[in-house]
């Protein structure tokens, strides 16, 4: 079983050609933008751009948003379900799978229908209202990461002990959430962040039917329109998302080993 | 098994206590599901609604019947066929490389960079997954160049573009394949290496060992991650808008459209379209959740 056989070498070369010839194309592609020699002129025009700096710092403020809220209601739900009702288990699961179900383009579809201008709840009568509904759009498009993330990190330590333990010493809710629960699960939380992280960073959909100056839709104003410039972006883009990828890798490895896996 | 047996909270015992305590127990799930109706249910429920009546709101079949429209059926068919043909071929070549890594006799190192890579591959989807194909394979890509400058073999004149149906379904493999290559990492651990070796004992060939055990033990998570990965496909339109504009006629470039402008000339009509897309969508993840918990039996 343990001879190295001439197939699996073909199928990994093949697999990594494919992978790794993108990506030096696209980087090649970025360095040529002065004419005859390769220089990184498109990065210093990208990262130069008034509208990249602002649209770049808008979604990362967006994931932040996104995170902080995701966070906050992730967690006491997974804990309280793993504590107090183990029965609703299975609904909780079912409905934050439910973002892979529903395309992004639905679920948006959906919002300026039932929070437009003149609806019960409006929504999107202003841009801070807004913003909020696509941070709330965000979370759920999130949900089934940061739930399974989260989740796997409570089944792995006693939360009954550990709250019991809390309670005799005197501590309240908050006290056991904040100070006793969430420190417990950090490994996992940072999972689902840096993941949410790498999703809202480019995302596109939703910012862009909601109408908000994010990245994702200044990316695709940019390929529209430039020729060298999408290339840089595509790497710095790229890079973004290895860097969260592979700062899961960095927290999970620090503790025990826990990286939650995508579903 | 801790949630069963374990000893109640310790002032949860007091006589007279229980009733109360059971009964608002609930309390602590109500800001979870106040979210995930607002923000989740509602929104799919009213377009599904919306899907069944006419302008005025009086109960319809006839949006349901109006997506027989040639033009919708010909964006879903095209959808279908790039979600399918990305599925299948990114299906079968992530299971390739995934078993080439776990089973495959190379050094132990190749695993756990694939696995990263797959990671950052995976969610390297979108409008900059579009770039980087168009570097590498648009009129003016480096593999593009390479080809004519030293194979005098121009792929435009062959028949090749990008900003077409293989195209897209080639740029959706760049996710397809490494979510693949992570979902089906623990389902090739679960193929124990003593059933190839009681297989090999008793005399069967490798074909023999593949076609009586190796897949049917993996065929329902092979099959369950194929649907996902056709769902994924399907609801997916950074990438393609990215790529070919709003000219490659898929159905969610054309609710999308709908959306901005209602291209339809009928808001109903744009409900039932995202609804076929739900129904689409939804039966392949719960095809794909019911054929995982049945895989399941084989990795205890």
């Amino acid at each position: 079983m343990k001879r190295a056989k001439i197939g699996p070498w073909i199928a990994l070369f093949l697999g990594t050609l494919y992978f790794i010839v993108p990506l030096i194309a696209t980087f090649e592609f970025s360095l040529r933008m002065r004419r005859g020699e390769y220089s990184f002129d498109a990065y210093a025009v990208v990262l130069a751009d008034a509208r990249f700096q602002a649209t770049f710092g808008y979604s990362t403020a967006l994931a932040f948003a996104t995170i902080v809220v995701g966070v906050l209601l992730v967690v006491p739900t997974a804990y309280w379900v793993n504590l107090r009702l183990p029965k609703l288990r299975p609904v909780i699961e079912f409905i934050t799978l439910l973002p892979l179900v529903i395309p992004a383009i639905v679920l948006v579809f959906g919002y300026l229908r039932i929070y437009n201008s003149e609806s019960w709840l409006p929504m999107t009568s202003s841009e801070r209202l807004t913003d909020l509904l696509l941070t709330f759009g965000y979370v759920t498009l999130a949900l089934p990461y940061m739930y399974r993330a989260v989740d796997n990190g409570l089944r792995a330590i006693d939360v009954r002990t550990l709250t019991e333990a809390a309670q005799s010493l005197g501590a309240g809710w908050p006290t056991i959430l904040f100070r006793v629960i969430l420190p417990n699960v950090r490994v996992a939380v940072l999972s689902g962040a840096f993941l949410t992280f790498a999703i809202v960073i480019g995302e596109f959909t939703l910012a862009a039917l909601l109408d908000r100056p994010a990245f994702g839709p200044y990316l695709q104003l940019i390929g529209a329109n430039r020729a060298y410039e999408p290339s840089a972006l595509a790497i710095i883009a790229f890079g973004v998302t290895w860097a969260c990828m592979g700062l899961i890798n960095v927290v999970g490895r620090a503790s025990h080993g826990q990286t939650p896996k995508a579903p | 098994m801790t949630q069963s047996a374990s000893p109640q909270a310790l002032s949860s015992r007091a006589p007279g206590f229980s009733l109360s305590r059971v009964s608002w127990d609930w309390l602590g799930v109500v800001p979870f599901f106040l979210f995930a109706i607002l923000f989740l249910i509602l929104p799919t429920a009213f377009l599904v609604v919306g899907a069944f009546q006419d302008s005025v709101g009086n109960f319809t079949l006839r949006n349901i019947a109006n997506l027989t429209q040639p033009s919708i059926v010909a964006a879903y068919w095209i959808s279908i066929k790039v979600s399918a043909a990305s599925a299948i071929i990114g299906g079968a070549v992530g299971f390739l490389i995934a078993y080439a890594a776990i089973a495959g006799g190379v050094p132990g190192w190749i695993r756990p960079t694939l696995m990263t890579f797959s990671g950052v591959a995976s969610n390297f989807a979108g409008v900059p997954l579009a770039f980087a194909f168009l570097a590498t394979l648009g009129r003016t890509g480096l593999v593009t160049a390479i080809l004519i400058k030293y194979f005098d073999f121009n792929i435009y004149q062959h028949g090749f573009n990008l900003l077409s149906f293989w195209g897209l379904v080639l740029t959706y493999l760049y996710f397809q394949i490494s979510l693949m290559i992570l979902i089906m990492a623990p389902a090739i651990d679960g193929l124990k290496r003593e059933w190839r070796e009681a297989a090999t004992i008793l005399g069967a060939t490798t074909w023999q060992y593949w076609r009586y055990i190796a897949l049917p033990v993996l065929g329902p998570s092979l099959l369950g991650t194929t649907l996902l990965l056709f769902a994924n496909a399907f609801g997916a339109i950074a990438t393609a808008y990215g790529l070919t504009g709003s000219s490659l006629n898929i159905v969610t470039i054309l609710l999308f459209a709908q959306i901005r402008g209602d291209v339809l000339h009928d808001q109903n009509l744009g409900y039932a379209l995202a609804l076929g897309m739900i129904v689409i969508t939804g039966a392949s993840n719960i095809a794909y959740i019911w054929l995982r918990a049945r895989s399941e039996r084989w990795q205890r």
